[in-house]
Parts: structure tokens; sequence; C-alpha cells
């Protein structure tokens, strides 16, 4: 096998969505050296491109909004475990990089000269900037990437699987990397890392994510001292295209329609059902995530759900002429697809969509090792129990930002002592193992997705944790003999092994946090622990110790 | 309602002789050429080197293949009864199977 690359910059960004280019951009506009790494092609992957519409920011223009309210919005949909700090920091600078990007030329979408805003279930106002139609995450995206690209102390570097950071005497000192394409493993030597991995939504057999986000930075940072903070609160978005299958669209593409133009969400019978439970419809959006998923899987298991196990979303009532103003060429895209929504209602279901748990940060985006940082939905801690809607988008650039400037700040501080020995542990790993895999580990994947769906997914059971936990920890246990050694171009089936190796720790983490907390808040609901407990308004804090989970309770920063 | 398609896919890694291997897939209408590419590699063969990031939105852009001999995404050409012959594009450069260096020239490794 040839001698492993090894590549060196003053800052070190994994992960290439909104948060990742954002601290890319920033750690060079301190003067640093950068390598922005993905695991795919750069600003294509993650999440931030697939984003449909809402970008929430307080923008005080004539008076109509004012960062305190933003907040106390996101605190509220927080339900009480937000870390202020951090959830204030979104709001206060969300202003400052939404006018930045509108000023690269993103094309908020603006009526009479200004920036149309949105209503979106959480806000007490209309809040919400986006790019028509449907086009909010492409457009965010393709600004960054032009702006990436302008600047040369950034080296972009896609097909990087990172699967180890480095440490030397505790501090993370780069990473170490299977470069697929290759096949082999590359060192990357960096005075200060920034996680900007995104979230886990791939762990789920029906999300909105893109297939490479499965949680790489959660289990990174864990095995390298970090903690992870509420890791139990994964979202669903309760309107999922569910059928007809479509292509070519994304599966949370309801929601901008749902904006605009109200719809009506139906039980299996077409009758309306959220009143039933604590909330209203209407044909207004105004249902909470939370509230609406819980509302569409309970009418479904009373077998009042659509066909397919969902609600129906009707928008039969509005007129053709509505509907393009709404949906602009996106009429044409269902056209394509067979789907005329003055004549037939479409099923939609919830589906794993955001993270709010993460990395442990202050509000520098420091995590306690040294030299290592997150950014983006990487990061636990800002939205809770629950996160509003549009605050994705928002806190990927206002993160980034931070995670990017104290990234630069750490490596000027600092005089580097890296070396190959470093990196010689992680890179023999790689490696190592079987020249042939004689097992399916894309099936594995698979079967993982569907454990976390049943029994880690929106209700949650003590029963169900429990078994969950015990196949977690046995799909872990085969991992082992069965690993591919690297050295193949484009080896999917090493990059399976990798991420089962991320995925059953991660989904461990997310179960084992579920069954300790005997409570339901937000999105984290137990079936059998109805209800908000209020001796439960803290934090779970994870980490490991000598290899095993440690679950801390963690008091609320104030 | 459940039909087949019978994809014919070119293998092989840069170097190798080039080689077809078919395989019957199962879908239900509607259902993407990628959701059959993926089919075989949970159930037949994971070895079969295909990319992607989105799925099915369309963004990402890394599934382009060869099919029927018309460049084309997998995650929007519709499964179909009857065969399917899909290969790796033809003037990239070809890394295993249907993976092809798609990305920039300045965002490689290179070496």
């Amino acid at each position: 096998m040839a001698l492993p690359q090894c590549l060196a910059a003053d800052v070190l960004v994994i992960g290439s969505g909104g948060a990742g280019m954002y601290a890319a951009i920033e750690a060079a506009r301190q003067g640093c050296s950068v390598i922005l790494a993905d695991r795919s092609l750069i600003g294509r992957g993650g999440a931030t491109v697939m984003a449909q519409m809402t970008v929430a920011v307080a923008l005080d223009e004539g008076g109509l909004d004012h960062p305190e309210h933003h907040y106390a919005d996101t605190l509220s949909a927080g339900r009480g475990l937000c870390d202020p700090a951090i959830a204030r920091l979104l709001c206060e600078e969300g202003p400052a990089r939404i006018r930045e990007m509108d000023g690269w030329g993103v094309g908020w979408a603006r009526e009479n000269g200004e920036f149309k805003r949105a209503f979106a279930p959480g806000h007490d106002r209309a809040r919400c900037v986006y790019v028509d139609f449907l086009n909010t995450g492409p457009a965010v995206s393709k600004t960054l990437r032009a702006q990436l690209n302008r600047i040369p102390e950034i080296r972009r570097v896609g097909d990087l699987l990172v699967s180890a950071l480095a440490l030397r005497d505790g501090e993370c000192v780069g990473a170490t990397a299977l470069h697929l394409s290759g096949g082999q493993p590359v060192s990357i030597a960096a005075d200060a890392t920034v996680l900007a991995t995104g979230g886990l939504t791939r762990m789920y057999r029906r999300n909105s994510a893109s297939a490479n986000m499965m949680g790489d930075g959660y289990a990174l940072a864990l095995a390298a001292g970090a903690e992870l903070i509420d890791m139990e609160f994964v979202q669903f978005f309760p309107i999922g295209h569910l059928a007809p299958r479509l292509v070519g669209m994304d599966p949370i593409m309801w929601d901008p329609f749902r904006y605009k133009l109200g719809g009506r969400l139906l039980n299996g019978r077409r009758e309306e059902f959220i009143h039933r439970y604590g909330s209203k419809d209407d044909g207004r959006y105004v249902v909470t995530r939370d509230v609406a998923t819980y509302a569409i899987i309970k009418e479904a298991e009373a077998g009042r759900g659509s066909p397919h196990g969902g609600a129906w979303l009707s928008f039969e009532h509005c007129s053709q002429a509505e509907l393009r103003a709404a949906g602009g060429p996106v009429i044409d895209r269902l056209a394509a697809n067979g789907i005329d929504l003055t004549k037939q209602a479409i099923e939609v279901a919830p589906i794993a969509h955001y993270h709010m748990g993460g990395v442990r940060v202050d509000a520098t985006m420091a995590t306690r090792v040294p030299g290592l940082y997150a950014a983006g939905e990487a990061v636990g801690g800002a939205n809770g129990a629950n996160r509003l809607s549009g605050n994705a988008i928002t806190e990927a650039l206002v993160f980034g930002r931070v995670a990017g400037k104290s990234a630069a700040g750490h490596a000027r501080r600092k005089v580097s002592k890296v070396d190959a020995s470093v990196f010689a542990k992680e890179e023999h790993r790689l490696a190592e193992g079987r020249a042939a895999p004689d097992f399916n580990p894309a099936a594995m994947v698979e079967e993982l997705q569907s454990v976390m769906q049943d029994d880690v997914g929106p209700f949650r059971t003590q029963a169900g944790l429990e078994r969950a936990l015990g196949r977690l920890r046995a799909l872990r246990a085969e991992l082992p003999s069965v690993k591919p050694a690297a050295g193949e171009a484009y080896d999917t089936a090493l990059a399976d092994w990798l991420d089962l190796c991320t995925l059953t720790r991660v989904g461990e983490c997310v179960a084992a946090a579920a069954l300790a907390r005997s409570e339901s808040r937000g999105a984290h609901q137990r079936e059998d622990f109805p209800g908000m407990d209020p001796q439960w308004a803290f934090n779970q804090a994870l980490s490991l110790a000598g290899g095993e989970l440690r679950i801390e309770s963690s008091a609320v920063p104030a | 309602m459940s039909a087949s398609a019978k994809l014919v896919i070119r293998r092989g890694a840069s170097g190798e002789p080039p080689r077809e291997e078919t395989w019957d897939v199962p879908f239900e209408p509607g259902q993407s050429v990628l959701d059959g590419l993926r089919w075989i590699r949970a159930h037949r063969d994971p070895t079969l080197a295909i990319r992607y990031s989105c799925t099915n939105a369309n963004s990402c852009k890394e599934c382009m293949v060869r099919i029927g001999g018309k460049t084309v995404y997998a995650c929007i050409v519709r499964l179909r009864a009857g065969t399917m012959k899909i290969e790796p594009l033809p003037n990239k450069a070809l890394l295993r199977d249907l993976v092809t260096e798609i990305a920039p020239p300045d965002e490689r490794l290179g070496g």
C-alpha cells in the first residue's frame, strides 16, 4: 500500500454544509490556512442544500421585529432546555448573517423592496425569509460556494471520510480520514478543528436528510473526549411526503405550500383532527412540529390513517392560479409526477428531520477538548427539546462564523506540535481487515434504521428502548470481526462499515438518553411517561469513560 | 402491485476489464433507478459502487450515470419493467463500477 498522504493547515473544517462553509470563510478571514473536508462533494451534501424554505431572523426594519422576540420564541419551543447563551447568539447575530447573504446575492424573496417574511408555526409574527420557489437551501449553498471559491487560503477536498480525530496530550491536532476515491488513509494536521458534520437523521428509515447525515461528528467528538448533550431529542417533521411516490422532490417539500396556502390536514376519513390534540389547524399552518407528529401518528394508530398510514394533506380548495403563485415551477414538477393538487390530496407522515442534541459547546463554539469546535446542527443546546421552524439555516451561518473565528484564534495562539505518530493508530485501523466482505453492511445499515425508527422514533417506551439498546450493542459487537481492509477505490462496503461504527455508537447515545429521561418533553415522547415533569427540567450530558457511555444530569445554564 | 426490472450494470475498477452483471430488481411503480441500485446493495451485493447523498431531491447531483446510452440522474429516472442498461459516465475517469471522478479538479485530493 502507498504511504499515507499528509495534509496540513491551521484550521480543519469537517463538513461542507452551510456551517462548515461559513466556518472556513471566517477562519480564512482571520488569516488562517484552511482545509475544508467533506465525505461527498463540497457544498452539495448535508442538510443546507435540502432546505426548502424558511430562515428565521428578527429583522427590525420598521420596528416590525426584534431579536428579543425571536429569542423568546426559541426558548419557548425548546421547552425549558435551551442553553440561553447559545440561543441568544443565534437570534442576535442572525440579522447580520442574513443581510450579509443578501449582499452576496442569495436572492431572498422581496415585495416592494422589502424582504418577504413568512409566518411559521411557533413564531409570534411573520419572521422567516426565504428564496423562491422551494429554493432556499440550493441558493444558500450556491452563494457560500461562490464565496469559498474566491479564497485561495481555503483548500477544498471532497471524498474524505474522517474516521478519527487526532489527539496529543488531550488536545485535538487534526484528523485521520479515508480518501474514498483513492481508498487510502489520509492524515490532516491542524492546530484547530471544527466539526460541521450536521445531525443524525439518516439513522431513521424515514428521513429527510442526505445519506451523509448520520452523526459522524458526534461519534468523533465523543471518542476524542468531548461531551454530547440533549441526544434524546430528534425532531420529526410531521408532514414529510409519503405517497404517491415522487422523484426529484425532497420529502419536506410541502412546508412552503403550507406556509403560503395553509392547506388542510385530514385523517383517513377526511376529517380535520388536529384540534383533538390540543392545537388547531383550521386551514392555517400554526400547529407545532411535535404536536402535529403526535396527532398524525395517533390518528393512524386509531385506525384513522390515510391508506399508507399517514394523513391527507389537501390543497383541493385552492385554485390553479393560487397554486401556481405559491409553487411556481414546482407545479410543473408535480405535473411530471402525475400530481394535480386541485384534484387530489397527497399523503404525508412524520419523517426524521433534525437533531436538537449534539456536541456540547460554550458560546464560542468550543468543546471541552482544546482545539476542537463545532458548528451548525452538530451543536447541541441552542434548540433544547424542540427546534423552532427556520432556526437551522440561521444557526448554520451564525455558529459557523463563531466557530471559524474561535478556531482561528486557537490556531494563532498555538505552537504546532503535531507529528506523524498521532495518526498512526487510526491509519493502521483503516488498513487492517479482510480483503472481501462476507457480510452485507448495506443490509446492516437498513436493519439499524429499522431499529431506530421502530423503537427510538417519535414515541418511546422502556421496553422498546431496551430492545433497541440490545440490538445496537449486538450489531456493534459484530463489527470488529468483519472489517474490510482499506485500499480499494470507492469501497462502499468499507464506507458502510465505518458508518456502522458511527451509527451504532450514536444510536446508543440517543436510545440511552431517551431511556433515562422518564418524562415526555418536546420531541421526546414516552408512552409510559406522558406529560412533562418539572423535575426533568435539566439537560443530559453524555461522555465516554473507559469506553463505556456515561450519562450525567446537568442543570440548564442560567 | 409489484413489478420487476432487469438491471444490466457495467462493473469494474479502473484498469480492470469491464464486466456486465444482471439483477432482477422488484419495484413498486414510481420508484427510481437509484432505489433499485440501493436495493441491490442491501439485498444482493454490497460491493456495488454507487454514489449519492440526497437520495431523492435531485439536489446533490452525485448520482449521474448513463442509462440506455443517455446521461441522467439515477434518482429521477423511474424503474420500468424490462431491461435497463446502466453504465458509468464515459467522459469521466472511472473509480469503480458506476462511480466516476465527478468532483471539480480543484476539489480533489490528487496524488
